[in-house]
């Protein structure tokens, strides 16, 4: 009996440390790869890289660590800085955004009842579930029109409209409760101001839930940018990533790795915000 | 409450949603009608994207592959919830591990999954080793379950999340009540708890779908935009179209794939609304 379970124990442990093995084994592999001098990495991989004869392998931690690659990025590579720039831009202007039109578009959804509102909710999140690949011909269109293709604001401005934030921030406004705005309102409070000094701190979770969701999604975007900037210039970093030749590999590497910082901290400061926003999806 | 105030806090953003999304699908749909010139052409753009070779090879891998990853995906995360449930600080680890994958850029696992399935990959190092014969996983129909697991890789973390605030809202005292009676473990599993998550297992039915979608990234950055045929997505389609300015296909096409997810997205909220 105790054998058993003793058994089952271990099976439980195995797996669950196998799946976390395999879900951070890129992230490692990055971060070693950043550190290894070119020799010792094409001497690795350059049997899958030029076709060389022999088997690729991997050193997890680099028998001669150098900081050479990440010197390269910083000190000597003004398009990396240039394409780092474009990335905080976009995302920054997309949450910022978010924050203006989605926040009060969730409290409207959430709070009040007017014609039309379950209409709305229903195209809310339709919107939000489809792929890009179906909007991509209207997008285009439309951003034709306006004449804002190949600017950054034609991954800007849908970025900013993407109706997952107002789904994710309506759940959390949902479940404040009545009697808490009926008091604010007996004391004289305007609706405008129910909702910025009630209903902001109390959906606080919910908006700090979407801004990592969202953060997340928009740092690392590949389509929607590869579809609408055909200037280099304008490209974000996720874009650019791809386009560093497999030559410079440790380049490659720590360019991605260093790219993958600003994802990685907010995922570690926002993790238990991240939770509950995939959890609004199931739950009341 | 009661209050037509409600409409002046959505305007701002309804009218951006109207501009950028509505209103320019609603013109692709008419588009969708009409030859590139503009005439009138009925169901023609439909009949030949239901004619093209590429759509069917496209549509045949996506059901394919949703059809392979889905219940992979369901059943892993769902043991890593269930056995993560009464765990604690550990468990959280496990968890953050899990989440990773949603902060990589794919750039950053291309190299990687071509260093491990390569033909002189790690993976065929391992099946060497073993004394098996090497596959070449990149260029064969072997490609295909690269995009199973990186399909895997990516969402295994988010719909643990998921399985687990599912697994958290099932009352205690129904488990208690089951081991009062000597149910074992494997029976309070089966007639307590998965008959408890059948509405979380539907919203996540639908959530991992829709982003069966996103893998795309993945086959583009490892395989261009013609990959290996089993690996051909109607993501591939759509972005092939679009670079050709295909506009009549790819408007009927469009339509055809928001039909689909429409019927899904239906369902999903119709759930929604019953659990109110």
């Amino acid at each position: 009996m105790r054998i058993t379970r003793c058994a089952g124990k271990l099976c439980k442990t195995v797996f669950l440390g196998l799946c976390a093995i395999i879900t951070i084994c890129p992230l490692l592999f990055l971060l070693s790869g950043s550190f290894m001098d070119s020799l010792e990495l094409s001497e690795l991989i350059a049997p899958v890289i030029q076709g060389k004869e022999g088997m690729a392998g991997w050193h997890w931690i680099p028998r001669y660590p150098t900081l050479q690659n990440i010197i390269e990025l910083l000190l000597d590579s003004p398009e990396f800085y240039k394409m780092f720039w474009n990335s905080v831009k976009i995302t920054g202007t997309i949450l910022i955004g978010q924050l203006v039109f989605a926040m009060p578009s969730a409290w409207g959804l959430a709070r009040y009842e007017f014609p039309g509102k379950k209409q709305i909710y229903f195209l809310y999140i339709i919107l939000m579930m489809l792929p890009f690949q179906v909007t991509m011909l209207s997008e285009y269109l439309v951003l034709d029109k306006i004449q804002l293709l190949n600017s950054q604001w034609s991954v800007i401005l849908p970025g900013i409209f993407s109706t997952f934030s107002v789904f994710l921030m309506y759940r959390f406004f949902a479940g404040i409760p009545e009697e808490v705005l009926e008091a604010a309102r007996m004391d004289g409070a305007n609706e405008w101001q129910v909702f910025c000094h009630i209903g902001v701190p109390l959906g606080y979770a919910g908006i700090i839930s979407a801004m990592v969701l969202q953060f997340l999604e928009c740092w690392n975007q590949i389509e929607r940018p590869m579809a609408f900037l055909k200037q280099k210039e304008l490209w974000s970093l996720a874009l650019y990533l791809p386009e560093i030749s497999t030559e410079k590999a440790g380049f490659a590497m720590a360019a991605a790795f260093v790219a993958l910082l600003p994802a990685l901290f907010v995922f570690l400061y926002g993790q238990d915000y991240l939770e509950r926003g995939i959890t609004a999806t199931v739950q009341k | 409450m009661k209050s037509k105030k409600g409409i002046l806090f959505i305007l701002p953003g309804l009218s951006g949603v109207m501009v950028f999304y509505l209103i320019p699908f609603l013109d692709v749909a008419v588009r969708s009608f009409q030859k590139i010139d503009g005439k009138f052409c009925g169901f023609d753009n439909y009949q030949k994207v239901l004619e093209n070779k590429a759509f069917h090879l496209a549509v045949e891998n996506t059901i394919y592959f949703v059809l392979v990853c889905l219940p992979l995906l369901l059943v892993l995360s769902l043991l890593a919830a269930v056995i993560l449930q009464r765990t604690g600080s550990l468990g959280k680890l496990c968890k953050s591990a899990y989440l990773i994958p949603l902060a990589v850029p794919a750039a950053g696992v291309v190299l990687l999954w071509k260093l491990i399935f390569d033909n002189h990959g790690m993976l065929n190092q391992l099946l060497l080793w073993l004394g098996q014969n090497t596959v070449d996983y990149m260029n064969t129909n072997a490609s295909f379950y690269v995009l199973v697991f990186s399909y895997i890789w990516k969402n295994l973390g988010y719909t643990v999340v998921l399985w687990s605030a599912g697994l958290s809202v099932i009352p205690e005292n129904i488990y208690e009540a089951a081991w009062v009676d000597g149910a074992g473990k494997l029976r309070t599993f089966l007639s307590i708890t998965l008959p408890n998550l059948k509405q979380t297992a539907f919203t996540i039915v639908v959530i991992s779908f829709l982003n069966s979608f996103k893998v795309f990234r993945e086959a583009y950055l490892v395989a261009g935009n013609y990959p290996q045929q089993s690996i051909y997505m109607l993501q591939h389609l759509f972005n092939n179209w679009f670079r050709e300015l295909d506009m009549d296909k790819m408007a009927a096409a469009a339509v055809l794939l928001f039909l689909v997810i429409l019927i899904f997205v239906y369902m999903l909220h119709r759930s929604w609304e019953e659990e109110h």
